[in-house]
């Protein structure tokens, strides 16, 4: 489901230089550069409060910066807010809607303020409302409406015009896994027929399984950036796996790893095998090297190895290593549920 | 806590046809400023009509005090009831609207509150539309709180001097007045952020005017430093000015002194709440 789809896309989408955010004395944003391109889905990661949903505000002209700079779509976020709004949607963390409305007629208030004439935006509200499962729930209120009815029917919202760019913050946050997936589906589907998408997310998976480009965000600042694999690779080449014939040559392997690897083994649950995470090395091939030599000084010793192979490090693991702080406590209630 | 694999096929929506929808719209429209304001208008109708029961304080307000007073206070205060209703009647008409005028700050509020305001505002929406979209909604209001007023004062026997052209006149300036003040209410939601707050300052700013005021009495028994205030209170001056109207009496001194009562309060509080919608945060 990666989705850089290969829509042909001029320049940026987004380019944003030193964005500097403050409320009170607290810098909400400090100093965030952002390029996105056209076309893209870039994920925004980062635990509550570090700045995901500010940065969306300043791009969708809600809020003013107090530094920086930022061009959406080619337009100055400061000076040319119009031109910015009428190409983009927003689509809010919490759903946006009328809870006194009905689905139908929230749909249309959008088709009007977007420029739609009457017959028009009751004709989009319907197709909207059909592609999204909502026919039979179109002349409820919105008040009565299930969670992931109401997220698809915001996201629909946004799409009453095709917008240019997406902003989706935080799409899923509490939704159960069965509306997520659904949601996921509306993304890489909007993303597929060309729409821009930014996305800002707390779930680690999410933005793995939807975001080609993910920068992560910590404290307002930008402390990483890359795609999925870039980023896992810059925590470190993953753990380093062993499983062995005979569960008494443990011991003895674990020191010749330790010595060889100069890293901490583990002894993992299962008496036959180990692990041992292999900590951030600039290049591949060094961890390649030390594990055919570590592979070698096993087997002059005579400890027979059933296995070997190494895994890649979790998002969790990335995040953990570059913010040093455990990505967020709703990501663990979320393994919960979706497992 | 995960459903079976089974109903999660079953209910995952048909998108398939999503992809025809998604096709680019062409260079952006952008709503005209009288078209976004209509929509804002239809908006807060459609919430009436949804929530009537968001209608009762503006029923029960005007006939219960038309009602009370007329009967019980009306023989002692006016000589008869019937002749009470003269001066009463144009004063409940003034009360019922401005007592209700709160209710769009409240509702703006409440869109602050829910994200509904920022997508608004994240449109290429004139700043205004929101705001007059909604006094329009509030101007449907206060014509059916006046209309509860006029009706039940014929019902009960008051026959205005001045006729249908007075009574539509009397009514016209009420509603003025009533916009007027919802405009400052605009403002004050933009500000407190917060519904049960509006309604609070509302009624705290509302209430004590409408009683300090010549609608059910003249002042003539009140104290010394009341009657000054009484004197200067608008809602004096528009009570008079609905009666001059009404009974077709007086020489309009009252209808030119409501007349810039609405015009000073717009001006003051309208560039506020466009001021503070357009604030970014």
């Amino acid at each position: 489901m990666m989705s850089t789809t290969g829509v042909a896309g001029d320049g940026l989408a987004i380019e944003a230089h030193g964005l500097v955010k403050a409320y009170g004395g607290h810098r909400a944003l400090d100093g965030i550069d952002l390029t996105v391109r056209r076309g893209q889905v870039f994920g925004f990661l980062g635990p509550n409060g570090a700045g995901k949903t500010t940065t969306i505000r300043v791009l969708a002209t809600l809020a003013r910066a107090d530094g920086g700079t930022a061009r959406v779509l080619g337009f100055d976020a400061a000076s040319e807010m119009e031109e910015i709004r009428a190409r983009v949607a927003v689509t809010g963390q919490f759903a946006s809607l009328d809870e006194d409305l009905t689905g139908y007629e929230n749909l249309v208030v959008f088709g009007r303020l977007r420029g739609l004439s009457r017959a028009a935006s009751k004709l989009r509200a319907e197709e909207l409302l059909a592609a999204f499962g909502l026919t039979g729930s179109a002349s409820r209120p919105v008040r009565a409406y299930s969670g992931g009815m109401r997220r698809r029917l915001d996201i629909g919202a946004s799409l009453i015009v095709t917008p240019d760019l997406l902003f989706l913050d935080e799409p899923t946050t509490g939704m159960d896994p069965r509306s997520q997936m659904q949601v996921w589906d509306l993304v890489s589907q909007i993303a597929a027929a060309g729409t821009t998408v930014l996305l800002t997310t707390q779930y680690l998976e999410e933005a793995d399984q939807l975001a080609g480009q993910i920068a992560v965000i910590d404290h307002g600042r930008i402390v990483a950036e890359g795609t999925s694999a870039q980023l896992k690779a810059r925590v470190g080449a993953g753990t380093l796996h062993i499983r062995l014939l005979d569960g008494q040559q443990r011991h003895k392997a674990r020191g010749i790893l330790a010595g060889t690897l100069e890293r901490a083994v583990e002894l993992d649950s299962d008496p036959l095998a180990l692990s041992v995470p292999l900590a951030t090395r600039p290049d591949a091939t060094d961890v390649g090297g030390l594990i055919g030599r570590a592979m070698t000084r096993l087997s002059e010793a005579r400890v027979a190895v059933a296995g070997v192979w190494i895994g890649q490090p979790s998002l969790h693991e990335a995040f953990l290593a570059l913010t040093g702080l455990p990505a967020s406590p709703a990501d663990t209630d979320h393994k919960d549920t979706y497992s | 806590m995960s459903p079976p694999a089974a109903t999660i096929s079953h209910v995952v929506p048909e998108a398939h046809s999503l992809g025809g929808l998604l096709a680019p719209s062409g260079p952006p429209r952008r709503a005209g400023a009288l078209a976004a304001s209509a929509t804002f208008g239809w908006r807060a109708m459609l919430k009436i009509k949804h929530d009537p029961k968001q209608l009762t304080d503006v029923i029960a307000i005007p006939v219960v005090f038309t009602v009370l007073f007329t009967y019980i206070f009306g023989g002692a205060l006016g000589g008869t009831p019937g002749h009470y209703l003269d001066t009463l009647l144009p004063g409940t008409l003034v009360m019922g609207v401005t007592a209700c005028t709160m209710y769009g700050g409240a509702r703006l509020a409440q869109d602050v509150t829910t994200g509904v305001f920022d997508r608004f505002r994240s449109l290429s929406v004139w700043r205004g539309a929101l705001v007059l979209g909604g006094l329009l909604g509030d101007a449907g209001r206060y014509l059916l709180a006046a209309a509860i007023v006029v009706i039940l004062g014929v019902i009960i026997g008051y026959r205005p001097g001045g006729g249908a052209p007075g009574v539509i006149a009397a009514v016209a300036l009420v509603i003025g007045f009533g916009l007027a003040l919802s405009w400052l209410w605009a403002a004050v939601a933009l500000l407190v952020r917060d519904a049960a707050t509006v309604m609070n300052i509302g009624f705290a700013v509302v209430i004590p005017p409408t009683f300090a005021s010549n609608i059910f009495v003249q002042p003539r028994t009140m104290p010394g430093w009341l009657q000054a205030f009484v004197k200067v209170n608008p809602v004096s001056h528009l009570a008079d000015a609905a009666r001059d109207l009404m009974n077709n009496t007086g020489g309009g001194g009252a209808v030119a002194w409501s007349l810039i009562a609405i015009a000073a309060i717009t001006l003051v509080f309208a560039p506020l709440a466009l001021r503070l919608y357009g604030k970014q945060g």
